[in-house]
């Protein structure tokens, strides 16, 4: 199993006539995802990359029954697509826009209260289960089937961890690129509370980094409800205090939200800190056959 | 994107809340027509001469000074432009002072005290709602206050669905132990700042510290103001706001190559596609000895031209002793990658520092091989801990 999105999703991309949209639905596509259309306003009716294109998200959702979307809409109509998507009926949102102002995103998490689905992102790499779906821009054959789940803020690191991890022969059930912006939908700890509970994931990954609380608050839920194996890493012992490391949501602003503070409060809630980024895997590997 | 005190403040008073009036001024002979002009506009007779840049802690390092006279203020404008102004938030290097702003003074004598507040507004990440930080204590190093006595901190959440309620003005003001007039104009003054907030795209207001004054107005003696970059798009008029004086040129010749990049004191340049990456590879430059002396995201296009750019600043820095480039090639493929590095390198011609490819991903091998059949003094990796170890023996 999976979770999120697994072979039955039916993905529908919104921005899907636009450069970003085609190329990665194309890879999509050629991964094995069942995207079933797209949506541009503006050009509903017309057919691209052989789907179907739909003006607007409830007229693709009732003629496809579609129930995920990767959204690829430029960062100032971002917003306004994610909340579309939401109000359609969309069960995984994956915002893979870079860019979107923080006081739309405050909108778009007001709007999203109550609602039955998740956003992941925004400014994520998005969500693959390996060998079933892949909504999202990572490059799907560093990945494999497997029994470990990965949660990231941030995309190539990821790539890195996964690399690691499959060349050691540990394929993956779900990645989740949460995304590196302020606000983003889906957080660190629900994202390892839809992993803890799945019953094919027997070993976590965290992939954090400077920065908000995110990582603190996922730990202390491991500590209390945990499993399952988890190793962590944060990005970012060496960042210097208030400046942007090209992520929005990647600046040390206050207390705990430096790497040092988060990796300790992580390490005393029983997750297995890796201090190299080198190491993820190899930890993981080891932690695993500790746990027989 | 940070602003100065008096750009924040222009903000500020356009969207109605009541500042302490001041004029920009370049040298001295601006300074006096500034300090004549207050005098006419406001009656002040005392001017505040504050040095205008890109950090807190002015006051206490000596670039804001109190002038009792026009002549004082010509003298003192004298010797804050220009001067290296080394703050609590400077670093030891400190900031060159290039403007300042002559300001009426608002510590008049009258009926009543005059007494200082802190408000602050800006995002709860934790709860992705913006919240109003306010204290009795300003004028003071607010960390230090939220240490010492966190039960003098207030803090107040705006619901987004319906903004800030006039009863949560109210509610500040008469925290701030405000009655009468002093508390009315308080009301406002909360309104307008959240107004100002939200107007703008601002990711902070800060205003430390807030005045009332001896005639119980209250009103913004400082602004700290930071623009979300995100937002930039529907100001057009903010971006004129941005002064390169105050940025580093690494960072200002980085930026118009579309590369994100910070200047670090360290001995190891690096140069990497992604954020979290490039973090990771600076923590790990750390860990095998060196000191990062930068970071650098090259983004998903890393091309010959791009690493062509990121070369040539990180080899303006007279610091770095290697360079470590690390690209995880997903939709980026790395050969084409170690065609660009090779490209580049010879475009640079002597480079005298060793340099270290790690490339992995899509077509790695490929990558490598060109890397290694280049002839050049680049050592090439395709594991983490193979780059790491080559840093470990470089920097020895």
């Amino acid at each position: 199993m999976s979770v999120l999105v697994n072979k039955n999703s039916k993905v529908i991309i919104q921005g899907f006539t636009g450069s970003e949209g085609s190329f990665h639905a194309t890879q999509m596509i050629e991964y094995g995802t069942n995207v079933v259309g797209g949506v541009t306003p503006g050009k509903g009716g017309s057919v691209h990359l052989r789907e179907p294109v739909f003006n607007t998200v409830i007229e693709a959702v009732e003629d496809t029954m579609a129930d995920t979307s990767a959204i690829f809409v430029p960062p100032a109509f971002a917003a306004d697509a994610i909340m579309e998507a939401a109000d359609a009926g969309i069960k995984v949102i994956v915002a893979i826009t870079e860019g979107i102002p923080t006081a739309d995103m405050i909108k778009v998490k007001k709007f999203l209260e109550g609602r039955d689905c998740f956003l992941i992102g925004p400014n994520c790499p998005g969500v693959i289960s390996p060998g079933e779906a892949k909504v999202g821009i990572m490059p799907g054959f560093i990945h494999q089937k497997g029994t470990i789940g990965v949660v990231s803020r941030s995309g190539t690191l990821t790539y890195e961890a996964v690399d690691q991890l499959t060349k050691l022969g540990l394929g993956q059930s779900t990645c989740i690129g949460i995304g590196g912006d302020p606000i983003i939908g889906t957080t660190t700890k629900q994202a390892v509370e839809l992993l803890m509970n799945d019953a094919d994931t027997e070993g976590i990954v965290i992939i954090g980094e400077i920065g908000g609380s995110m990582e603190s608050d996922a730990a202390q839920w491991v500590k209390e409800n945990g499993t399952k194996p988890v190793v962590g890493f944060i990005a970012g012992k060496t960042a210097p205090k208030g400046r942007r490391m090209g992520h929005a949501g990647a600046i040390i602003g206050g207390k705990g939200d430096t790497a040092i503070e988060k990796m300790n409060i992580m390490r005393e809630c029983g997750i297995n800190i890796v201090d190299s980024p080198a190491d993820i895997g190899l930890t993981m590997q080891k932690v695993l056959l500790n746990s027989i | 994107m940070n602003i100065h005190e008096y750009q924040g403040k222009e903000l500020l008073k356009e969207n109605g809340v009541r500042i302490q009036e001041g004029i920009i001024a370049n040298n001295a002979t601006e300074a006096v027509e500034a300090a004549q002009k207050l005098n006419q506009t406001t009656g002040t007779n005392w001017w505040v001469v504050k040095a205008q840049i890109h950090a807190g802690g002015r006051g206490k390092g000596g670039g804001v000074k109190l002038a009792k006279s026009i002549e004082e203020v010509k003298t003192l404008t004298e010797k804050i432009i220009g001067m290296n102004l080394i703050t609590n938030q400077t670093g030891s290097e400190g900031k060159i002072v290039h403007k300042v702003l002559i300001a009426q003074d608002v510590y008049y004598p009258g009926n009543k005290a005059t007494s200082e507040f802190y408000i602050s507004i800006l995002l709860n990440r934790t709860t992705s709602r913006n919240i109003i930080v306010y204290s009795t204590e300003g004028g003071m190093d607010i960390e230090e206050v939220a240490d010492k006595t966190p039960q003098l901190i207030f803090k107040e959440e705006v619901d987004p669905g319906v903004g800030l309620q006039p009863f949560q003005a109210r509610k500040i003001a008469f925290n701030l132990g405000l009655s009468g007039k002093a508390f009315s104009e308080m009301v406002s003054f909360v309104t307008a700042l959240y107004s100002t907030y939200e107007k703008s795209d601002a990711s902070l207001v800060e205003i430390n510290p807030v005045l009332k004054t001896s005639d119980d107005l209250i009103l913004a003696v400082d602004a700290k103001i930071n623009l979300d970059d995100n937002a930039l798009f529907r100001h057009p008029r903010y971006q004129e706001m941005r002064d390169l004086l105050e940025e580093d040129p690494a960072e200002i010749e980085a930026s118009k190559n579309n590369l994100n990049f910070i200047k670090l004191d360290g001995n190891v340049g690096c140069m990497v596609n992604g954020a979290g990456l490039a973090m990771a590879t600076m923590d790990i430059i750390k860990l095998s000895g060196g000191e990062p002396a930068n970071f650098l995201d090259v983004g998903g296009g890393a091309n010959a031209q791009t690493v062509e750019a990121g070369l040539k600043i990180i080899l303006n820095d007279p610091n770095v002793k290697t360079i470590l480039i690390n690209i995880f090639g997903g939709i980026v493929r790395c050969d084409r990658v170690a065609s660009g590095v090779v490209e580049a390198y010879k475009k640079i011609g002597e480079i005298n520092i060793p340099i270290i490819v790690r490339l992995q991903g899509t077509n790695a091998e490929g990558g490598k091989e060109i890397i290694d059949q280049s002839g050049l003094k680049v050592f090439s990796a395709t594991t983490l801990k193979e780059a790491a170890d080559l840093v470990k023996k470089l920097v020895k």
